[in-house]
């Protein structure tokens, strides 16, 4: 076991998208796993570089959908012939086609709050405070640079030889990231 | 049609032309659109025209609290007329957002590029299209303390909602919609408000937008997540904003009225919605581009392509008309032929004539590319639309409800003052909400932006 290292990684700073895709392919060909990379916008090639291609998003999606289906559906059910059954010209209580078009809206309901709120809880966020927020310039991660960090944690992770090695990768400039 | 509007497919070898002007950088695009909301002197325009719109949203409030303490006997509403104002605004207001959500959500599925420097405040003009549609079925109610009545809330009087009545279903299409494009908006705004966050020097500002912004920083896995969610979001929403104007549109269609017992109705009001949206897009954008120098984002191209929509939606909307005056004939219903003569001839002929001019006509300037690179032709085709589809609903909704099927029961409809207050009202609450938008939020969606500059493509062999 490594002992705690007092930083929590090192931030290499790119100022093109081909650059620091690079860099991230380097990186995790180098075999550091506990990276991450920051841009002012989404670039596939980069999660990809980093090997991040799967989510359990869909997943979770989907079943907000079928929740919102059979909630929906069992709600109208339930109450048109249950719980308040009205008796309308002799018609069946249990009318179901009539229950589709609000079956369908929870499931489009459901679903949605679930695409939504699975993507906060999986990223973490709301998360106020993050060490990478310590990095000088990292302010313009929102507008025109980009960022690659290898964590402490990672277990080839050497302050030396790490900073070594972003160095040798195009960047503007590598610091610390501190707690 | 000029082949300028062709999809931008991400296959293609030979780049398409770019949607933007040139010469833009990350930071370029960063700087414009966020100095409006951060640091650029509010211009003395936007003073004049907030205090326009807000003192006609004071209108409102002023109508709504003497509606609430009088009944909505004050508008014009009657026997057999029951349904007017009210609800023409109604679903007035419900097809303008229906644009916001199309070029958010189906044009980001077609892979559209173009409706990045629109979808933004498009989204905005949705959430606050809803927020005033919403108003007017809950103070039809006449008791709008008790619309929870509506929602399946366990009561103690053992009371449920009718579920197969289209009413019920329009409240859960409506709430639905305006739930999911409210999400949809602010899940745009995340990267953006981590922007303005960064960006602001003013403390205060820099609090409100980190804390809208949720620590975002840009990570690549969130923004994959991110990705995949908006994908989703978009997906959900194609099928829901069909599904919300079909529902407005069965609010007639169920019912037995000639001139609503009609099955195009779904089709026909759908297209009708999109078609009077892209007209207040339209609206909205011009005066905005010029008034904030956002030539660059809201090209001439982004124009052209809309009046495009709108003209195809335009015909669709004009196919209705003529089928519904066709089925009348086809029919051999006696009712349904009145109806048709009644809207040609009868007490309202000179609406529906005028409907024929703005929605039928009118649009098909279009055609001819002089008036589709014409902004100012282009901006009054959208108000003739506006009124047209204004217009469409008043025919659709008074013109069928003053004859039916008995003439002992024949009426006249008259609009009051308070008809006039309250629908100038919510144009006044509309309007606030966009003026106090554009100011506070970007107004242009910028990590999208950025996304679609050509040096945001990773180059080949990025090793």
């Amino acid at each position: 076991m490594k002992q705690a290292s007092p930083i929590y990684g090192l931030m290499a700073e790119f100022d093109d998208p081909t650059k620091i895709v690079a860099a991230a392919r380097r990186a995790h060909e180098a075999g550091y796993r506990k990276l991450d990379a920051y841009s002012p916008f989404p670039i596939e090639e980069l999660w990809e570089a980093i090997d991040f291609r799967k989510s359990k998003l869909p997943l979770i999606v989907l079943i907000g959908g079928i929740v919102g289906c059979i909630g929906g559906f069992a709600l109208c059910s339930w109450v048109s012939a249950t719980a308040y059954p009205m008796n309308v010209g002799g018609r069946p209580l249990y009318s179901w086609p009539a229950f589709i078009p609000i079956t369908f809206e929870c499931t489009i309901l459901v679903a949605g709050f679930a695409a939504v709120f699975g993507m906060l809880a999986l990223n973490g966020l709301p998360e106020p405070y993050h060490p990478v927020f310590n990095v000088p310039g990292f302010d313009q991660a929102t507008r025109n640079r980009f960022f690659l960090c290898i964590e402490s944690r990672d277990p080839k992770f050497d302050l030396k030889a790490t900073r070594e090695f972003l160095e040798g990768l195009d960047a503007v400039q590598v610091n610390d990231v501190e707690f | 049609m000029q082949d300028d509007s062709k999809s931008v497919s991400p296959d293609q070898t030979i780049s398409p032309p770019s949607v933007l002007g040139k010469g833009l950088t990350f930071a370029s695009v960063t700087d414009k659109i966020s100095t409006i909301a951060l640091t650029r002197r509010t211009p003395i325009w936007w003073f004049v025209g907030a205090g326009i719109s807000f003192s006609l949203a004071m209108l409102l409030f002023y109508t709504i609290g003497y509606l609430v303490l009088t009944g909505i006997g004050i508008w014009g509403n009657n026997i057999p007329v029951g349904w007017a104002w009210d609800i023409i605004n109604f679903v007035w207001w419900i097809g303008i957002g229906h644009a916001g959500t199309l070029i958010s959500a189906i044009l980001l599925l077609l892979r559209q590029k173009w409706r990045t420097s629109i979808n933004r405040f498009a989204e905005a003009m949705t959430l606050f299209a809803v927020a005033s549609a919403g108003l007017f079925p809950l103070l039809h109610t006449g008791r709008p303390w008790l619309a929870y009545w509506m929602f399946p809330v366990p009561n103690t009087m053992g009371l449920w909602p009718q579920f197969r009545s289209p009413l019920i279903w329009d409240v859960f299409a409506i709430s639905t919609y305006a739930s999911i494009s409210a999400l949809f908006w602010f899940v745009g705004l995340i990267p953006d408000l981590a922007t303005l966050r960064d960006k602001s020097k003013n403390q205060a500002a820099k609090i409100i937008y980190g804390m809208l912004a949720m620590g975002w920083r840009g990570s690549a896995r969130h923004w994959h997540r991110y990705e995949t969610t908006t994908l989703l979001l978009a997906g959900l929403a194609t099928p829901l904003v069909i599904s919300v104007h079909t529902i407005v549109s069965f609010d007639f269609a169920v019912g037995i009225v000639p001139g609503w017992h009609a099955t195009i109705f779904p089709p026909y009001f759908v297209a009708g919605a999109i078609y009077a949206g892209f007209a207040m897009v339209l609206l909205l954008g011009i005066p905005l581009r010029k008034l904030y120098g956002l030539e660059d984002f809201i090209t001439m191209r982004h124009l052209r392509n809309m009046s495009k929509i709108m003209l195809a939606t335009g015909l669709i909307v004009a196919y209705g008309y003529m089928m519904e005056t066709f089925t009348a004939w086809y029919s051999a219903n006696t009712f349904e032929e009145f109806m048709i003569k009644n809207r040609f001839f009868g007490p309202y002929a000179p609406q529906y004539w005028t409907l024929i001019f703005c929605n039928v006509l009118a649009p098909q300037l279009l055609w001819i590319k002089r008036f589709r690179q014409s902004i100012a032709a282009i901006f009054v085709v959208s108000l003739i639309v506006s009124v047209g589809m204004w217009l469409e609903r008043f025919i659709i909704i008074v013109v069928s409800l003053h004859r039916d099927f008995l003439p002992s029961s024949w009426g006249m409809y008259q609009q009051t003052k308070w008809d006039w207050s309250m629908f100038l009202g919510t144009i006044g609450l509309f309007l606030s909400l966009m003026f106090l938008f554009v100011r506070f939020l970007p107004m242009i969606s910028i990590f999208e932006i950025r996304g679609i500059l050509p040096q945001a493509e990773v180059k080949e062999g990025a090793e």
